[in-house]
């Protein structure tokens, strides 16, 4: 049911409020289905299986590179996931040691959805377990590159020990971070930026493994032919694009057939919507993959509400999905990006004003949730949007903080 | 003629069974008016607000609303269900009666007044949930707007109390104040007094838009993003006259009816996204310029004020 209309002025205060929602609107969207036999095809070569062109963002070595660190033992403490590095190449920090109380300073690109809000209070919790962190300033940019680039100026001149930035957006938020390298160690988490002046960047394995992991559950749960619906929030935002070329890739060579690829602007009424429709025109639809998992519950009730079995499902690590999952003994798989990786810059902060060694890329483990772990993972304290792998059900303050109840 | 719009969503659905032939059953069709029962009803409310000469922009952060505030203080709990909704049936009338007073007495002009509460509503939605709403609604709750047969019993309510209340003497005065203000103040209507209930009508349409969204699709904060738009455009393309004094609300009905089958037939047919939003533009435009180039009509029917003017 959400549906800006863009044409008329007042659309442009409404996306001030809504910040964030500055993507770019589909153009295209593919609903072919012309040659579900497309059985052998390299991942370069895009058969018809109903998948579309590749993206431009798809980079065949980075593809690869994720999919190998799936496998790979993260070094670490296996109970503290946020300490974890899967190959790590450390660095040496200590000319940046430093004594005393420190100051710490953060450059936050958003806190407009649950993801960045659940991943924030893990951040102000892990700030709170360091009493040497004298003054924690952080700066909210509100979904806008503007605000970041000045705000990234604003905290480089307020003496900060160490600056952490979670970045807007990839390219235009470059110049800024290379300035504030020259002046503080910066530590640099979830989107990257275009310079490795940073003295850390940190994120999980990433999109491709996380569309990978998705897609390669329906192409083991679906039987040969089946018609696979996959649910995009929007195109270009590199994030979503990796999990997208990923899966595009793993359906390429597969003996699945794509029905549709659409985007449902991560609305539950429309993606309801765009299902059911599905259902109806096809009679029948054999596994859903999603980019995020967000609407995922929508997408369920589309078919409880049809009257049908619902299909093998990929979802996320957010509550509502996971008690779902359970609640109708789904056949499911949550890929996740998870929100501990919060707390892993101001470690890292931490580790590089003490001299010590951190890994020039912090590669975090992405665990997948499955039916042997869902009960591990499944919280009905915590409220509907809460992401399980926050990694903060020991730091203080939990589960109020995050909206759950004791 | 009013009813025009009737023919082209016989024209659509014949279109979408083309492609989808279970649109002519009933189940089928019901599961359609379902889908569109929101709508329905924002177009319904939002009839009342343009016919008598002004908008209400503020409904979809309403709906908005609505539904986080609903999910927060049900939190699953179905006892809780009937009090939260005479609540936010009670906001919703709250929101309605403070634009209108903004607007009739303070004489703010409507859209910025409603603007203004648009802001309002979705900055405090933030704020208040930080981008995240927390709680859960109840079965009972969402029976309203996820079970067809309920869906479409409070679609042929509202439906029928929004032609009974345009037949009774209000719909007339109202009808009469967008056309001419001053000439309806001047025979006795109380024009203040109908616009403020015209924007009441509408909270209440909202609050009831918002029981129905939250039990179709769930809670969500983006739930009523860009509904105020896509109501407006129903409106007018029933036939309802931007700037007021003209048009019926069954055929502003009609046009909800007839933008929700319109954005079926684009996704049924595989080019859904960016063109939505597209369509509700061009026909906002088209019907505003349709209506200015009707020139015989300003010697039959002056302008607002015109009549005092001399």
């Amino acid at each position: 049911m959400r549906r800006s209309t863009p044409i008329v002025i007042v659309a442009a205060a409404a996306t001030l409020v809504a910040s964030g929602c500055t993507s770019d609107k589909p153009t295209t969207t593919a609903t072919q289905s012309q040659n579900p036999g497309a059985s052998q095809a390299s991942a370069t070569q895009a058969p018809a299986t109903g998948t579309g062109e590749q993206s431009k963002f798809f980079v065949q070595a980075d593809y690869d590179a994720q999919l190998a660190m799936r496998t790979k033992t993260a070094q670490g403490p296996a109970d503290k996931p946020w300490e974890q590095a899967i190959d790590p190449q450390m660095v040496g920090t200590s000319k940046y040691k430093k004594s005393g109380s420190i100051h710490l300073c953060f450059s936050n690109a958003a806190v407009n959805n649950p993801w960045r809000q659940v991943g924030w209070k893990n951040m102000q919790a892990e700030v709170g377990l360091h009493k040497e962190i004298a003054k924690f300033t952080a700066l909210d940019a509100e979904g806008k590159d503007d605000k970041q680039i000045s705000d990234i100026a604003e905290l480089t001149g307020k003496g900060c020990d160490a600056l952490i930035v979670s970045p807007n957006t990839t390219a235009t938020l470059t110049p800024a971070v290379k300035a504030a390298c020259e002046k503080v160690p910066v530590i640099v988490f979830d989107r990257g930026v275009e310079t490795d002046c940073p003295v850390s960047f940190i994120n999980p394995i990433g999109g491709y493994a996380f569309g990978a992991d998705g897609a390669e559950f329906l192409v083991e749960q679906v039987p040969a032919g089946g018609k696979v619906l996959a649910l995009r929030i929007l195109p270009g935002v590199d994030v979503l694009e990796t999990r997208w070329s990923a899966a595009k890739v793993t359906f390429d060579n597969s003996k699945l057939q794509v029905v549709g690829v659409e985007f449902t602007d991560g609305d539950a009424a429309k993606t309801k919507s765009i299902v059911s429709d599905y259902i109806q025109r096809h009679g029948k639809i054999d596994g859903v993959w999603m980019d995020a998992g967000a609407t995922a519950v929508a997408a369920i009730e589309a078919f409880e509400d049809a009257g049908l079995p619902v299909p093998p499902i990929v979802g996320e690590d957010q509550q509502d999905f996971l008690q779902k999952w359970k609640q109708n003994n789904l056949t499911a798989v949550a890929p996740t990006y998870p929100t501990y990786q919060w707390r892993t810059p101001v470690i890292a902060a931490l580790k590089i004003l003490k001299g010590e060694e951190v890994p020039k890329a912090w590669k975090l483990p992405q665990p997948k949730i499955t039916s042997e772990n869902l009960g591990k993972y499944l919280q009905p304290n915590m409220p509907p949007l809460h992401y399980a792998l926050c990694g903060c059900e020991s730091l203080p303050g939990f589960p109020e903080s995050w909206g759950g109840k004791k | 003629m009013k009813y025009a719009i009737f023919v082209v969503l016989a024209l659509l659905l014949a279109a979408i069974a083309v492609a989808n032939p279970f649109i002519l059953e009933p189940a089928g069709f019901l599961a359609f008016v379902k889908r569109a029962a929101p709508l329905v009803i924002l177009a319904a409310g939002q009839y009342f607000v343009i016919v008598s000469g002004e908008f209400d922009l503020s409904v979809g952060s309403l709906v908005t609303v609505e539904v986080v505030v609903a999910a927060r203080l049900i939190d699953g709990n179905e006892a809780a269900t009937w009090p939260v909704l005479a609540l936010l049936i009670a906001l919703g009338l709250l929101v309605g009666l403070v634009n209108g007073v903004v607007t009739a007495l303070l004489r703010v002009p409507s859209f910025i007044t409603t603007l203004g509460m648009m802001l309002i509503l979705s900055g405090a939605v933030f704020l208040w949930t930080g981008g995240a709403p927390r709680g859960a609604l109840s079965q009972s709750f969402r029976v309203f707007g996820r079970d067809t047969l309920w869906a479409v019993l409070i679609t042929l309510a509202v439906g029928a109390a929004a032609v009974l209340l345009t037949r009774a003497t209000y719909g007339r005065t109202l009808i009469a104040t967008g056309d001419n203000e001053r000439a309806a103040a001047l025979s006795g209507v109380r024009v203040a007094r109908a616009r403020i209930l015209a924007f009441v009508i509408s909270g209440l349409a909202a609050a009831i838009a918002g029981i129905m969204l939250g039990g179709f699709a769930g809670v969500s904060a983006q739930v009523g993003q860009g509904l105020e738009f896509s109501a407006i455009t129903a409106v007018v393309l029933g036939g309802v006259a931007l700037g007021g004094g003209r048009g019926s609300v069954v055929a502003a009905m009609g046009g909800a009816l007839t933008l929700e089958a319109m954005f079926t037939l684009l996704n049924l047919y595989g080019i859904s996204g960016a063109l939505e939003y597209t369509v509700q533009g061009v026909i906002i435009v088209a019907a505003v310029a349709a209506g200015a180039v009707q020139l015989p009509r300003l010697f039959i029917t002056p302008r607002k004020g015109d009549a005092h003017a001399s």
